[in-house]
């Protein structure tokens, strides 16, 4: 039997002014089960703590009600109070008579009359609560970054900074990502490679960053602060400690003609290559679709000339498992395919390009070295029309229904360096928005328009089309009302940007939730922007959502903020109110994992008896208590009422229900 | 108490209100520091999350004698718990069918979304909830008989 | 009918959400008889939208448009102008009663020079 002690609180006047806290102390003596009942003006002070010590030593109470502030106020106030007198501190109950009581009626019979019934619900709770202990999980203090560009870069450089151990998980050969693509930044037309092939050389350097190119993660297993990670190292065949990087072998290898991915496949590289000047790891890497050492058994070239014997044909896949305490996703993005857009004539014409294209071709290192030349002829564009929201706002299915937020910037960064490297070149840009928030933004989009003269046209491209070796531009102007044909040279399409495919084996290795368009979910969208809902999980890039590069690398660096503040932690404390299975009316149906939106729950193969000494094996739902976030939705889901919330169980929800409904 | 009885004083209600720990019951303290009134009869139940609410616990506060029922959470995409209440929505959408079926008026359960900021839609919900559930007048049909009779 | 009712028929007919659209031209970017439309496919919709509907139901483009479907094809928000344009068209037609072309009416000598995309818009516009 329960031996409940009741604590009305006066609050000064804010509570006694209105209820009559006597009355409600009294009348709760009289209630079954409790065995103490007093008031205080403030029990909150050290004076009304130290009542409530001394009456649960001296009634030896097992259960307290409070009737004070809200318990968003001081629950943990309370909690700490019985603690310490030796209760468990999930015997306490709050009832709450100032916030939904005292402060919000004004007549004293009616306040008092609520505030009895308010009391004798939480008492009616309290005397179902069950002690419940606070687990403990310890932190492995070591950190994963899956994705090796500027967001993984950043996050990994102040995670390593404040200490930690951090690895990068890379798919490419080399990290950098797609910054390393880019030939000018906006607002501030930085060269990209020389902003970031620093940070990429400090993550080279730094001796808590350990770099693992040409991996990718494949499997998953544990929870925040104890993940178990196995990555997959693909088979580079070439040694990456021995290789230095002297390019003697992409230039002694006879087959070149593959398509360089790193110049969006506008011109080609050997079979053995370093995927750009800066890479890091700067060690080359075969490709086995190309190599014919590897496709027929016969060449060998490269290992012939290669001065320190770093090429190894016989290289296979391994695989890595560290531990890791958190996790951060960088997965990045890329330009969707235009494919389902034959208007644009993208796939029928070299001359219609993509905007990373057109990076491409105006970046030093790129294929022209610098030079803008058309791809047909390689001559020199001199009406080029750029085409905005190619795939981007579109809910016909054909693209993205979302903006890819990027490229009214970086359109009109094209438009302003085209015309000022080639004054002569008429740029035109039809777009259906121009929006460009942000620090200095919508002045560098005007400084395109009024200091460079680009022309910006309001409307859409209906259709692109060659006609005697001219592209066609055929849209509409829709502030003259008319339609427009521009006879153009190049086209530049602004293709959307989805997140990169392999996110989604990302997410599901790491019970991250995504949305329909495959962008990883954040835990909210207001306050906890760069978590993930599954704990130890955070996001950082355009993973999460269309980004810039300033917008990416602050969200890196929150991220690390965050993991920081995550292996700074020896033990995790967890939150005992969680869910727990009945398993003996459990019948493993998965209906509790499907609407989990953490991933605690996992199913497991027990053994029970069922009478006549004999046992038989069935299929229970188990709950990790470090996941669980305790929200309750797997117990409404449960069909056979096998899952219950600890702390806010259904008996004691039925129990509030029939205290408040008792006349 | 005894009051009501004798004197037969015009019907007050009396009113279940479940709310997520998170955003409503946050905006319920709100409305309360603002001073913010609505009727004494409306009493609140604390819960983690609105998806925590069983629409069993729904019938049972109408089988005890409850006149209505509301049911307060985050606003949909704000959910602390992320999808929460979506499942509540899809939830609460079947119960309302079934207190259909059961001859149960439709206004005497209503779901809303109060953020923690809204103290003042709080109180105007509950105002509101309060008035309806006056017009509809007792919950006859589905009051358990035995609890009636410790009237 | 009011004029509120009127408008209802309208969208009810196109069976287009003229809301969803974002105003980006695409629909007249690719219309291939843009010039011989007195109100253009974009400001159909957006027209409509508004409730100008006697503009819309004394003007010319309705007989003009080629029924190409160029511009449903192309728009990103799956809006269809050409519903519009026809829905309008439609109204215009029932309101003079039954006096559409019959197929028997259409000399058969007219088969081998018209091609067959041009009969079935004719038959869309006219035999309502």
């Amino acid at each position: 039997m329960q031996r409940i002690g009741v604590f009305i609180c006066w609050c000064g006047s804010n509570i006694s002014a209105t209820v009559d806290v006597v009355k409600v102390a009294e009348a709760m003596k009289n209630e079954p089960g409790v065995v103490y009942s007093a008031n205080y003006q403030y029990m909150c002070s050290e004076n009304g703590q130290q009542l409530i010590k001394q009456a649960i030593k001296e009634h030896n109470l097992t259960g307290i009600v409070v009737g004070a502030c809200s318990p968003r106020m001081h629950e943990a106030t309370f909690r700490k109070t019985a603690e310490a007198a030796g209760l468990n501190p999930y015997m306490v109950e709050i009832a709450n008579i100032r916030e939904h009581c005292s402060w919000i009626h004004k007549d004293m019979d009616e306040a008092t009359e609520k505030a009895i019934i308010l009391v004798r619900t939480a008492i009616a709770k309290v005397k179902l609560n069950a002690p419940l202990m606070a687990g403990e999980s310890p932190v492995i203090k070591r950190a994963l970054v899956i994705g090796g560009g500027i967001a993984g870069i950043q996050a990994a450089l102040d995670i390593a900074d404040a200490g930690f151990e951090v690895d990068i998980v890379e798919k490419n050969a080399t990290i950098g990502g797609r910054m390393a693509q880019l030939d000018k930044t906006f607002p501030t037309l930085d060269c990209s490679a020389c902003i970031l092939t620093p940070k990429m050389v400090d993550c080279a350097q730094h001796e808590k960053i350990d770099i693992l190119t040409y991996s990718e993660v494949e499997d998953v297993k544990g929870f925040v602060g104890n993940f178990s990670v196995k990555i997959r190292r693909k088979a580079r065949y070439v040694d990456e400690s021995k290789c230095t990087g002297c390019k003697v072998c992409m230039e002694k290898c006879p087959s070149k003609k593959g398509l360089n991915a790193f110049n969006m496949n506008l011109n080609t590289r050997p079979a053995i290559y370093i995927p750009f000047a800066q890479a890091i790891p700067n060690v080359a890497v075969i490709d086995p679709e190309q190599c014919i050492k590897l496709k027929t058994g016969k060449c060998g070239i490269c290992q012939k000339f290669c001065g320190v014997g770093a090429i190894d044909y016989e290289q296979k896949d391994t695989f890595v498992e560290r531990q890791y305490g958190a996790i951060v996703v960088a997965t990045g993005y890329k330009p969707i395919d235009l494919d389902a857009f034959n208007e644009y004539g993208y796939n029928d014409n070299k001359d219609v390009v993509t905007s990373l294209e057109l990076e491409r071709l105006m970046n030093a290192a790129g294929p022209t070295n610098g030079v803008l030349l058309r791809p047909s002829d390689g001559k020199h564009p001199k009406v080029i029309t750029f085409i905005q929201c190619v795939g981007s706002r579109d809910s016909s299915g054909c693209g993205k229904p979302y903006c890819s937020k990027i490229c009214c910037m970086y359109t009109a960064k094209h438009a302003m360096l085209i015309r000022e490297k080639y004054p002569d070149t008429e740029v035109h840009v039809f777009y259906i928005d121009v929006r460009t928030p942000g620090k200095n933004y919508d002045e560098f989009f005007r400084r395109a328009v009024e200091q460079y003269g680009v022309d910006y046209i309001k409307g859409m491209v209906g259709k692109v089309y060659n006609e005697n070796g001219k592209l066609m531009v055929q849209g509409s102007n829709l502030i003259d009302n008319e339609q427009v044909t521009i006879e153009s040279d190049l086209v530049v399409l602004a293709a959307a940007i989805e997140p990169e495919p392999s996110v989604r084996k990302v997410a599901t290795l790491l019970t991250a939730s995504i949305d329909t368009n495959n962008f990883l979910t954040e835990s909210h969208a207001k306050l906890r922007p760069v978590e993930s809902p599954t704990a130890g999980v955070y996001l950082a890039g355009v993973c999460q959502g269309p980004k810039d590069i300033p917008e990416t690398v602050s969200q890196a660096s929150a991220c690390a903020a965050k993991v920081i503040g995550l292996l700074v932690k020896d033990k995790l404390k967890t939150n005992p109110c969680v869910a727990t299975p009945d398993e003996s009316m459990c019948n493993g149906c998965s209906q509790c994992a499907n609407v989990c939106a953490y991933g605690a729950i996992t199913y497991v193969d027990k053994e029970f008896r069922i009478g006549g000494g004999k046992t038989e094996v069935r299929r229970v739902a188990s709950v990790n208590p470090a996941v669980c976030q305790g929200c309750g939705a797997c117990t409404v889901t449960c069909p056979s009422g096998a899952m219950d919330l600890k702390g806010f169980s259904s008996k004691q929800i039925m129990s509030e229900v029939e205290a408040i409904c008792k006349k | 108490m005894q009051e009501v009885t004798t004197e037969k004083k015009e019907f007050v209600p009396n009113i279940v209100a479940f709310c997520c720990n998170w955003c409503s019951y946050a905006g319920a303290d709100l409305a309360g520091s603002s001073r913010l009134t609505y009727p004494a009869n409306v009493k609140i139940i604390r819960v983690p999350c609105s998806c925590r609410v069983n629409p069993s616990f729904v019938l049972k506060a109408f089988q005890q004698g409850a006149d209505g029922v509301i049911l307060c959470g985050c606003h949909p995409g704000d959910c602390h718990y992320v999808t929460g209440n979506y499942y509540t929505r899809r939830r609460m959408a079947l119960l309302y069918s079934f207190l259909n079926y059961l001859g149960i008026e439709k206004e005497r359960t209503r779901l809303e979304w109060v953020s923690a900021a809204e103290g003042a839609r709080f109180s105007a919900v509950m105002n509101d909830f309060v008035k309806t559930v006056t017009d509809l007048g007792e919950n006859k049909r589905l009051t358990d008989l035995r609890v009636k009779e410790g009237e | 009918m009011t004029k509120t009712e009127r408008i209802e028929n309208l969208n009810r007919l196109s069976g287009t959400d003229v809301r969803k659209c974002m105003k980006c031209g695409k629909c007249s970017g690719r219309c291939p008889a843009f010039k011989e439309m007195d109100i253009k496919p974009h400001q159909f919709v957006s027209m409509l939208g508004q409730g100008k509907i006697d503009e819309l139901l004394a003007c010319n483009a309705i007989w003009n448009c080629l029924s190409c479907m160029a511009c449903v094809e192309r728009c990103p928000r799956g809006v269809a102008p050409a519903a519009v344009v026809e829905a309008v068209r439609d109204t215009v037609v029932r309101a003079q009663g039954a006096n559409g072309i019959k197929a028997e009416d259409i000399p058969p000598i007219v088969d081998e020079y018209i091609p067959q995309q041009l009969l079935v818009s004719a038959y869309r516009k006219y035999n309502k």
